[in-house]
């Protein structure tokens, strides 16, 4: 009863932990930023998965139904999904300018690269 | 049965992000990081929010993977091994993901009517929406009428990233030494092209039909900007950037994004000029559910207006982009 | 009576759409070279979706989601075979051979093998360059 209960949350912080891994762990910034976006969509499904209500349809009001599932988390995601996706191609825009100035998207030769200014 | 589609879903989406962390290809890590898009678009789905997983599909299984391929087509698909963080990585994420599994432990339990988040305003959202607003989609209600400012907030943030993205890298982008050559614009690929130009304006088509219809269905300004920029996007995939050039100017486009959050911020100030709060579309019209409907549209309008043209800059920025690391050769 | 005839011959064309794109994945997985595998990928996914949607639009009664599934048919219909088409003739574009179709038929193995990912996937790369 606890895993169907919980198991939703569960796999939420395992998908979030997998991409908080991939920030931490990984070297290479493109990497990170799939990470990144790993971490982002799991918030995205922690939300909606808080919106659902047992038997509730998708709230578009008809007659069929008088349960619906809680509208406000779709809206808070709907937007938070393009803004994500306007903030990734900025970060991928950054991450473009750092291999122009540094010849690399390697952490590590960036900070190398730092060393020796 | 809603269960088990429920658990596979997610399982799913885990393997796929395990694997992602995995793989030491990168073009194998963004193809799957669309494959992931799709699959939470799918598990959406199954939540009801028809909304979300429409705009997922859009966004995390189209464009995304499109930006990330350009990206790795001028940094190179291939990442180095760095083995020693990855103990320390793994050390923190255990800790931190046992401490939030122990804290789901005091949650409600999923899907339970009576959770904390579904006694607050979304009860009045559902009841009153039909008579205060007149629309049936309520999620397009709360998103465009009762909480309008937050989503002007959320415009204004895309038109900032297209800006962002504009001047790290577009603003030189004028000049340019040689024609784009597009590999897929050859004559070669002729069953392209001919889908290609049978399939664009279909998907132009939907576009409008998404952003007028979003009142009664799922749909809306979002959904319809990608779906919109997609089309063009197309476009210059299969004919080349200079084809889609000649048909967008591109200084209307960048105009055209901040046109789209002047229409938001305009119908909030004629809120105030009719005498009540801004973004308040009550005495827009004569009486208070006929204002609602005009002011839902007019804003909707703004955010497709603007969601399309950053999607398209930014795509065109990192296409000009690609063609100029391509030209120079010491760049790619 | 025409209501159960019809859900019975949609249940089968969805069991039947359901086990093309089952087998499609096997041969995906399972098939040596990257043709082959292209071939089991693109053929079974379109007939699947097909008998899929076919399935559902019978249980669909007349209104606007029966259109709307008809539509999907169409664009599955262009879209499906257009994307194995293209696959296809980036990987030919590329060079890459059939095990045995050329002049040294280990390295051409070896070129297929040693990438798992790898041929298809470069090919999407400048597919997407402009």
């Amino acid at each position: 009863m606890l895993l169907s209960a919980l198991y939703n949350y569960w796999v939420v912080i395992l998908l979030m932990m997998t991409g908080l891994y991939m920030v931490i762990a990984q070297g290479n910034l493109i990497k990170k930023v799939i990470g990144l976006n790993i971490f982002q969509t799991s918030v995205f499904i922690f939300y909606i998965s808080v919106g659902k209500v047992a038997g509730g349809s998708a709230p578009i009001l008809s007659q069929l139904t008088t349960v619906y599932s809680n509208p406000l988390p779709h809206v808070l995601i709907l937007t938070a999904i393009v803004v994500g996706i306007a903030t990734t191609a900025l970060a991928l825009a950054l991450i473009l300018r750092i291999r122009q100035a540094y010849g690399s998207v390697e952490e590590q030769d960036i900070l190398a690269g730092d060393g020796q200014c | 049965m809603e269960l088990i589609l429920d658990i596979a879903l997610l399982s799913l989406l885990l393997v796929t992000a395990v694997y992602i962390a995995w793989t030491r290809d990168l073009f194998a890590a963004v193809i799957l990081a669309g494959i992931y898009g799709l699959l939470s678009a799918s598990f959406f789905m199954s939540m009801g929010a028809v909304d979300v997983a429409f705009t997922e599909a859009a966004v995390g299984a189209g464009i995304s993977p499109l930006l990330m391929l350009s990206t790795l087509a001028i940094c190179g698909r291939a990442q180095r091994a760095n083995p020693q963080r990855a103990l320390l990585a793994l050390l923190t994420v255990g800790v931190v993901g046992a401490l939030l599994i122990t804290a789901t432990l005091e949650m409600p339990a999923f899907g339970s009517p009576d959770a904390p988040a579904h006694l607050h305003v979304a009860p009045r959202y559902i009841a009153d929406s039909m008579r205060e607003i007149g629309i049936p989609n309520v999620v397009t209600s709360v998103l465009a009428s009762y909480r309008a400012f937050d989503t002007l907030g959320e415009v204004v943030v895309i038109f900032t990233a297209g800006l962002g993205v504009l001047s790290l890298l577009g603003l030189r982008g004028d000049v340019r030494e040689e024609p784009i050559h597009s590999p897929m614009a050859e004559p070669s690929h002729l069953v392209l092209r001919v889908v290609g130009k049978v399939l664009i304006p279909p998907i132009l088509l939907f576009a409008l039909y998404v952003q007028f219809h979003g009142e009664y269905g799922p749909g809306g300004g979002f959904q319809a900007g990608v779906i919109f920029a997609v089309g063009f996007i197309l476009y210059s995939l299969v004919f080349g950037l200079e084809a889609v050039e000649k048909i967008v100017n591109r200084a209307l486009v960048q105009a055209l994004a901040a046109v789209g959050v002047l229409i938001y911020g305009t119908v909030g100030l004629l809120g105030i000029v009719s005498g009540r709060n801004y973004l308040d579309y009550s005495g827009l019209a004569g009486d208070s559910v006929a204002g609602q409907h005009l002011g839902i549209i007019a804003i909707e309008l703004g955010v497709g207006i603007t969601v399309a043209s950053v999607m398209m800059i930014v795509f065109f920025v990192f296409s000009a982009q690609l063609a100029r690391g391509r030209a120079v050769p010491h760049a790619s | 009576m025409i209501d159960s005839v019809l859900a019975i011959l949609s249940a089968v064309m969805l069991g039947l759409g359901g086990f093309f794109m089952v087998s499609g994945a096997i041969g995906l997985l399972r098939f040596p070279d990257f043709y082959s595998r292209m071939h089991a990928a693109s053929m079974t996914d379109t007939l699947g979706s097909y008998l899929v949607v076919g399935g559902l639009m019978l249980t669909a009664g007349w209104g606007l989601p029966l259109f709307k599934l008809a539509l999907i048919l169409v664009f599955i219909f262009f879209t499906s075979p257009t994307a194995g088409h293209a696959l296809a003739k980036s990987a030919q574009h590329c060079d890459l051979r059939l095990p045995g179709g050329g002049a040294s038929t280990k390295k051409a193995d070896n070129e297929i093998s040693g990438s798992a990912q790898g041929p298809d996937s470069r090919d999407v790369v400048s597919a997407d360059r402009v």
